[in-house]
């Protein structure tokens, strides 16, 4: 089968696809999109909190787009754009045709979307939940109507998505790379990556355990969490934060990797002390899980629980302390260009350090007593969230942009965008230290006036409308550029240090022609300096084997979608038992059909390849 | 702490730090204007962990803004290449081993201090000193309960504490987890519906003057809608005037003279009296005590936690809970009341006070 047959209607291509970089489409596309609408949930709390006693949203909605602001930023926005960049970028850093297991790539996908869809369901279906992103099982299990159901089922098929993702990335970058890509050559976002993903392996299923009890209770009459029949909610809040600590850490690694590349980049330099920044992300992964009790300081776990957990929380900012330094020293003595990527990457060090100091500062227990539950963790929580992992996405978004689409984004408009969150983000949290030092919880929906707290809410709201004007010139600056980009060249940005700037933009399906050999870190940089074009083939041209698309990853998912609703409603309905099984046979089902049907994959054939190439060459 | 705090050159940065950070917020809420022993032990915490912390940011900030200006690319040197440098063995341990150091330097008063503020031996001895204060903190949707078990004496909203001593507290919820705060005395404690939590707290005399005697307590766990207005307040007495207040609410009985009082008297007694009472000596069982006692209601500083203290917004209250606090337990709970009722409730109500 060739290409020109399989051509498609562009829906039913994107529905059915297994390659790595429209998955990273659909994964930029969709977390896009949970983005806007958990960042226009903050900006209705903050117009709430705009001055003292504010009427705009009650106590029981303000709770609902509180829970749904922080669930969604992290499972649905963060999580899924990172993947995008994954996606986009790990196979092609490797030297890689596709990832391991193409089929399950999908399949990560589309569970992550229906389990985010199904989550947001509940906005029509009679509330949305109210408990916070944490869920904390005495609140959980009290809260009325099928919010929390809908948090717990969402999460839970969309947990599936991704550690089948993760479980995907650990053996593409075992398995995949390609000659001469030793570990130690590896590109910096390669290796957070792996290391992210080694993480999610051991924190989701956690998560899944928590989430799963706190079901049972809810709707199937289990009493895990319910203390007078023997129960114990704080298992719950361990569970959760064994997984949400770790958490934290799959966000931000591959943020760190994000800028690794970005820095080395535009200082057109190689990364400042390599090994000691990979033995650093490797420290921090395994450190992230001793870490976990630091959210519980004020629960009751006694003295020596809390010494044990500050003084291990502390360590981790020595691992972090390297590579900020290793960044700075990266930029020492370089030739530094400051394009829009280079700009987040550049100003993410300050303010990730504010954000790391503060966590050094939460460490301290007995301090804690005062922070937990304040604004000031809010502010902490942003400054590490937003100003690490939200720059890193907006910096991988312009940086790899013309990798993924083939266009390059605006220069003008992404600066503004930059300029206009940048100064947002510091005006929205810098003043939230002071606002939780002076008294204010958080998750509060309103607060009396006479309490010093009114002029630092005012400031916070205003920032926050600066950090939506800049959102919005971003997707400006993407419809312009999808209508009138400038095309990019194989090596976009003309300094680029890693493979993924050797093949043409975007890459052909098949990513690479032939395999290229790697000879040492920053592998095309080290080809350009010796005056070659290319990269050094590891083997000669020949027909490429492909997978076939297929449509079962998303009626698999689809399945659990429909199950969901099944076990929400079968309480309350009798139809909620048979759509909850009809579900679980379409899931089962599809399964099945992928067992027994053979799949063999096609062929591209060497001369649809050399014409390809040349085509890719003169563009 | 203090003896090597003095050898410290942060001292100046210290000191400096902490007349900027006294000027936030008021001081009957503030974390940064400590009003007593636990506050103040959080407050240097704070400050020496600020301290070092920014340290930290001046340095990185120092070399950053260094970097980004003297490396920056200027016109004609687009393609210049510069040095490819791999590491430096001795800045990489440098800045490994600096950060440790600094580290040990928190580490060492935060496990002391963690120590120190879970002691509360004295109020589990086998037989408590006579002088040993101990109150037994109960959070429920949206208000608190304060029991003293050694006077038999219960109170709520309103905590009255004396002043100087270590006063000592068993916290625990009795529906979903709050957390007991009162942000200018001292950092917060869990209250769990699964166990009881010990924690001690001092309240300063002179600071407690400072904030005109009352401080604010709050609820610091997300708890339902409400949990905005879950707020207590904090009498802060001399050891002297607790004692009379102690004795005046053992034998605190309602006296009502005034003829409308008398009959909101008896509309409560059919309305109310099932979850809410109104002498401070309460002997139910916690479980049956579903609602705050009132027995010291005309003394309290707010109506519901929030709303200023008079009739007029006690009748509020009453007439619509559900405006006032969303989600609380009383709405709906005794019936439609004809505005003459409520008038008579609010006087009978008013009139229960012990001062």
């Amino acid at each position: 089968m060739s290409t020109a047959a399989r051509k498609k209607s562009l829906i039913w291509d994107y529905l059915t696809t297994v390659d790595h970089k429209k998955i990273a489409i659909l994964y930029l596309i969709a977390g896009g999109l949970f983005f806007l609408i958990g960042g226009l949930e903050a900006l209705l709390m903050r117009i709430q909190l705009m001055k003292p006693n504010n009427d705009f949203l009650n106590g029981d909605l303000f709770n609902q787009v509180m829970t749904m602001h922080g669930t969604t930023m992290i499972f649905f926005a963060a999580t899924p754009l990172l993947f995008a960049l994954m996606n986009a970028v790990v196979p092609l850093q490797i030297g890689a045709r596709d990832v391991a297991f193409p089929f399950l790539n999908a399949l990560g996908f589309w569970l992550f979307f229906f389990g985010g869809v199904f989550l947001n369901c509940s906005w029509f279906l009679g509330g949305a939940p109210d408990a916070g992103w944490t869920s904390y099982a005495s609140l959980s299990l009290e809260s009325p109507g099928h919010g929390i159901d809908f948090y717990l089922l969402g999460l839970q098929i969309s947990g599936f998505g991704t550690l089948i993702s993760g479980i995907n990335f650990l053996v593409t970058i075992v398995t995949m790379r390609a000659p001469g890509m030793t570990f130690m050559r590896m590109p910096m976002f390669t290796w957070t990556t792996f290391v992210a993903s080694a993480l999610i392996l051991f924190a989701f299923p956690p998560l899944t355990v928590g989430l799963l009890l706190l079901m049972l209770d809810r709707l199937f009459g289990a009493n895990f969490f319910d203390p007078a029949l023997g129960g114990n909610t704080i298992i719950y809040e361990h569970l959760f934060w064994i997984f949400g600590h770790p958490e934290v850490y799959i966000l931000v690694l591959p943020a760190f990797g994000i800028f690794s590349e970005v820095i080395a980049t535009f200082s057109r330099k190689r990364l400042f002390g390599y090994s000691s920044m990979v033995f650093a992300v490797v420290l921090i992964g395994f450190l992230g899980f001793m870490v976990w009790a630091h959210h519980m300081f004020t629960v009751g776990l006694g003295p020596v629980a809390n010494a044990i957990f500050a003084v291990a929380t502390m360590t981790i900012a020595v691992p972090t302390g390297i590579k900020i330094f290793n960044w700075l020293f990266t930029m020492w003595g370089g030739n530094i260009r400051f394009t829009t990527p280079m700009l987040y990457a550049v100003s993410f060090i300050p303010s990730f350090v504010m954000g790391g100091v503060t966590g050094v500062m939460l460490a301290s227990a007995p301090a804690d007593y005062q922070y937990h539950d304040t604004y000031f963790v809010v502010a902490h929580f942003h400054y590490v969230i937003v100003g690490g992992v939200v720059f890193a996405l907006l910096a991988g978004t312009h940086y790899w942009w013309p990798k993924m689409f083939g266009k390059m984004l605006n220069e003008a408009l992404g600066k503004i965008t930059f300029v206009l969150f940048f100064v947002g983000f510091h005006l929205t949290f810098f003043i939230q230290h002071f606002l939780g030092l002076m008294g204010m919880p958080r998750r509060v929906f309103t607060f009396l006036p006479n309490q010093g707290l009114d002029t630092g809410n005012l400031v916070s709201t205003i920032g926050a409308f600066f950090m939506t004007a800049g959102v919005i010139i971003l997707l400006i600056n993407v419809v312009i550029s999808s209508i009138s980009g400038k095309k990019a060249e194989a090596d976009a940005w003309g300094v680029g240090r890693t493979l993924e700037w050797a093949v043409s933009s975007p890459a052909p399906e098949y990513n690479f022609a032939q395999i290229p050999l790697v000879r040492g870190l920053d592998a095309y940089w080290l080809e350009k300096m010796e005056g070659k074009k290319g990269l050094t083939p590891a083997e000669p041209l020949g027909d490429i084997h492909m997978p076939n698309p297929s449509v079962l990853p998303f009626v698999i998912s689809l399945g659990l979608f429909v199950s969901a609703f099944g076990f929400l409603y079968h309480n309350d309905y009798s139809w909620g038992l048979p759509v909850a099984i009809l579900g679980l046979v379409i899931t089962f089902g599809s399964m099945f059909l992928r067992s027994i049907i053979d799949d063999y994959g096609f062929h591209i054939h060497k001369d649809e390849i050399i014409e390809a190439e040349k085509k890719g060459v003169k563009a | 702490m203090k003896k090597w705090l003095h050898s410290w050159r942060l001292l100046s940065l210290f000191s400096v730090m902490a007349l900027l950070l006294a000027g936030c917020g008021k001081p009957f809420l503030s974390t940064l204007q400590p009003a007593g022993e636990v506050a103040d032990k959080q407050y240097s915490l704070m400050l020496l962990s600020t301290a070092i912390m920014v340290l930290v940011v001046i340095v990185v900030t120092i070399i950053f803004v260094y970097v980004v200006i003297r490396f920056r690319q200027r016109k004609g040197q687009e393609n210049k290449i510069p040095k490819q440098v791999e590491g430096n063995h001795k800045l990489e341990i440098t800045w490994t081993v600096i950060p440790i150091i600094l580290l040990i330097i928190l580490a060492v008063p935060t496990v002391k201090a963690a120590f120190d503020l879970a002691d509360v031996k004295p109020m589990n001895k086998e037989k408590r000193d006579k002088d040993t204060l101990v109150v037994n903190v109960r959070a429920n949707l949206y208000w608190w309960e304060f029991e003293y078990p050694d006077y038999g004496v219960i109170t709520s909203q309103d905590l009255v504490v004396p002043t100087n001593e270590r006063v000592y507290f068993n916290v625990k919820a009795s529906d979903v987890k709050h957390s007991f705060w009162i942000p200018a005395v001292g950092g917060k404690i869990d209250a769990n519906n699964d166990n009881k939590n010990q924690f001690w707290l001092e309240f300063d005399q002179k600071d407690a003057e400072k904030a005109n005697g009352i401080f604010y307590g709050k609820c610091a766990e997300l708890c339902g809608p409400s949990h905005a207005l879950m707020d207590f307040k904090v009498k802060a007495v001399p050891r002297e005037e607790f004692n009379q207040w102690i004795e005046k609410m053992k034998n605190a009985k309602p006296v009502v003279t005034d003829p409308v009082a008398k009959q909101g008297e008896a509309i409560f007694n059919k309305s109310c009296i099932g979850c809410h009472a109104v002498t401070p000596v309460d002997k139910r069982p916690e479980q049956a005590r579903t609602a705050p006692n009132l027995g010291n209601f005309g003394d309290r500083e707010r109506i519901a936690g929030v709303l200023e203290h008079n009739e007029e917004n006690l009748k509020k209250w009453l007439k619509d809970p559900e405006s006032v606090k969303p989600g609380n337990k009383m709405t709906g709970t005794y019936g439609q009341l004809t505005d003459e009722q409520i008038d008579a409730l609010a006087k009978y109500l008013m009139s229960l006070k012990v001062e």
